[in-house]
């Protein structure tokens, strides 16, 4: 490419608008604020958290069903309260998002690139291997997800593993299916000639050209389905068939809390279930906005 | 629209055999079953007594055909647990779980209606505001938590209902349903409220989008302009527009409401058939997981296929769309 074309920091300049059209909205602002928080807080839980609730030298049993607010045996304040085991409900939820966020981030990613693969590939071969691709997709998103994971799950056992793979099987289709859509569009555009006449490879004219131009609803999509994601989980793991005590994610600290409910001991199901809640709307919110900015329909 | 019933009745039979192998496949072929079904302690001849008691023996297409035939006819063996025969088992159930999606589809139209209504009516009504906050709070709402606060708070504070069970049920054309009595009916308010939570806000926005687009309409506007009172323009002309898609996308979600139902049943005690499955699954009752997927698979295709048909009785563009991809 020569000097003429190359504009000024194009990049830069792209994403302060993009930034400065997202920040018009501020229900949306305050969705990306929250979410950012909730992931850093998730991130530092082992040095911001008065007590690591899976160490059991630190943890005592005397400590347990305390309301909110109450003093632990070691003197710091438990705000949430404590579950059935004299862990802090606080450090519990913190320690459970990083396992819950980890679970619905690596499952969306593999999820996104199956799918950004298959639909890619179903656009630009058309034919058989076009329709193969899609009935299957169809196959699966006539099913819901719900039943989908539980019956994976059930077949396939528990563990962290398991539930990623049974996670990806349900998401993949929701991004193969968009990706086509664009893919199917970019593909008749002068450029994807001009890049075949040029003599590049179908691989290199796929994923150079035709991707970087799709991935847009790509990230929209992706917003949406790791907040499914992590709701799944939860269900599942809540159901029991989901991650091992081992592995604490927020849906099993709902179900540890279950039993205590009926006792009016709220707060060991109430404050996880919140934190769930303000994850997924947090990244609804921003996944709306993402909608919004990133239509080009609605460019003006 | 002959070939369209023909074409979508291909697809659904299409679907079908896919999940049959799938199911197959999924149950049969992946691990061996026979270890499941033997005792820890068992001898190698005890464990090979099973294997040829039950056909594992056989090569895996001569098993394949036999799981076909018991498919047609709708024989899945006797449940491990309970030794009594799996579709048995599942349509003694099955009437439970279709009261309860049944009743979360009432509720559903009966709140979301009236609400997307408002909502698209008078899209700058603070109350609209208020209407559409809640309906992206319903998406964002994981629905299992909400069973459980909704037992904290109507059944344990306030003590109005009750948390667990279905109630007394009546007989009523030898069907049994908790929809006649009013003892009935606090037993399946929370649950079905539970599993409507999501249709609700479902139903709010398409209402409210129907109605915003059909409130801007020519036959809109001629009928204020002969002078027809706005409950009759409401009520008649604009409804009658936007219940089309309202109904297609409520039938087609009637099949996840029954899904969604394992869940549900599991908070809230009812006995259904999805709290049979989550039973199964933790009890490892292959016949009953197997039998329970198929009969969720033939009900989702058949009511995929009616609405389908429907509307495309109803909205010939579909049709045309359909014949192009």
């Amino acid at each position: 490419m020569s000097a003429a074309i190359s504009t000024p920091t194009p990049a830069r300049g792209e994403f302060a608008r993009f930034a400065a059209r997202f920040a018009e909205d501020r229900v949306a602002v305050i969705g990306l604020v929250l979410l950012l928080a909730i992931v850093t807080m998730a991130l530092l839980a082992p040095f911001i958290t008065p007590q690591n609730p899976y160490d059991l030298g630190k943890v005592d049993i005397m400590d347990s069903r305390q309301p909110p607010g109450a003093k632990a045996g070691d003197g710091f304040a438990m705000w949430l309260g404590s579950d059935g085991m004299g862990r802090d409900l606080l450090s519990s939820i913190l320690y459970g998002l990083r396992i819950s966020l980890t679970v619905g981030v690596l499952s969306g990613v593999i999820a996104a690139t199956i799918g950004l693969v298959l639909g890619l590939v179903a656009a630009y071969a058309g034919g058989r291997v076009e329709t193969l691709i899609m009935r299957i997709v169809d196959l699966q998103l006539s099913l819901p997800s719900v039943l989908v994971a539980l019956i994976l799950v059930a077949l396939l056992g528990k563990g962290i593993d398991k539930i990623i793979l049974a996670l990806v099987v349900v998401q993949w289709a929701y991004y193969a299916r968009t990706v086509r859509g664009s893919a199917l569009v970019e593909r008749r555009k002068e450029y994807v000639e001009a890049a075949r006449s040029l003599g590049l490879s179908h691989a290199r004219t796929v994923f150079r050209h035709i991707l970087p131009n799709c991935l847009a609803p790509v990230i929209v999509i992706a917003t949406v389905q790791t907040a499914h994601a992590i709701s799944l989980e939860a269900t599942l793991s809540f159901l029991g068939v989901g991650l091992p005590q081992t592995e604490p994610s927020l849906g099993v600290l709902i179900a540890n809390g279950f039993q205590y409910m009926l006792s009016g001991k709220y707060w060991i199901s109430f404050f996880p279930g919140l934190a769930l809640l303000l994850t997924i709307v947090a990244i609804n919110l921003v996944g709306d906005r993402l909608r919004d900015v990133l239509n080009p329909r609605l460019e003006k | 629209m002959l070939a369209f019933v023909i074409r979508r009745l291909a697809q659904a039979f299409f679907v079908v055999v896919a999940m049959v192998v799938l199911v197959f496949f999924g149950t049969y072929v992946i691990g061996d079953p026979v270890w499941m079904m033997v005792p820890g302690d068992a001898t190698q001849e005890q464990v090979e007594e099973v294997r040829r008691t039950f056909g594992f023996d056989q090569p895996v297409y001569m098993q394949f055909l036999t799981f076909l035939g018991d498919v047609l006819r709708g024989e899945f063996g006797r449940s491990y647990v309970h030794g009594s025969s799996a579709i048995g088992l599942i349509l003694d159930r099955m009437p439970a779980t279709l009261e309860l999606a049944f009743a979360a589809l009432i509720l559903a139209i009966v709140i979301g209606i009236p609400l997307g209504l408002f909502a698209g009516l008078k899209p700058d009504h603070p109350v609209s505001r208020g209407i559409m906050a809640v309906s992206i709070l319903g998406f964002s709402l994981p629905t299992f938590w909400v069973g459980l606060m909704l037992i904290m708070l109507f059944s344990v504070m306030l003590g109005w209902l009750p948390a667990t069970g279905r109630g007394p049920v009546i007989s009523i054309l030898g069907i049994e349903t908790s929809l006649f009595s009013l003892e009935g009916w606090r037993h399946l308010f929370l649950p079905a409220l539970n599993l409507a939570l999501l249709k609700i806000s479902l139903v709010i926005r398409l209402t409210r989008s129907g109605a915003r687009e059909a409130s801007l309409q020519d036959y809109v506007k001629f009928a204020r302009a002969k002078g027809l009172s706005p409950r009759r323009i409401i009520g008649v002309h604009i409804l009658k527009n936007i219940m089309i898609p309202i109904v297609t996308v409520l039938g087609l979600e009637f099949g996840s409401l029954v899904a969604f139902s394992v869940v549900t049943e599991t908070i809230f005690a009812w006995p259904g058939m999805g709290k049979l499955l989550l039973e199964a699954i933790q009890r490892l009752d292959r016949p009953l997981i197997v039998g329970y997927v198929m009969v969720v698979v033939l009900l989702f295709v058949t009511i995929n296929l009616i609405v389908d048909i429907l509307y495309s009785a109803l909205d010939p563009r579909v049709r045309l769309t359909g014949s192009q991809s």
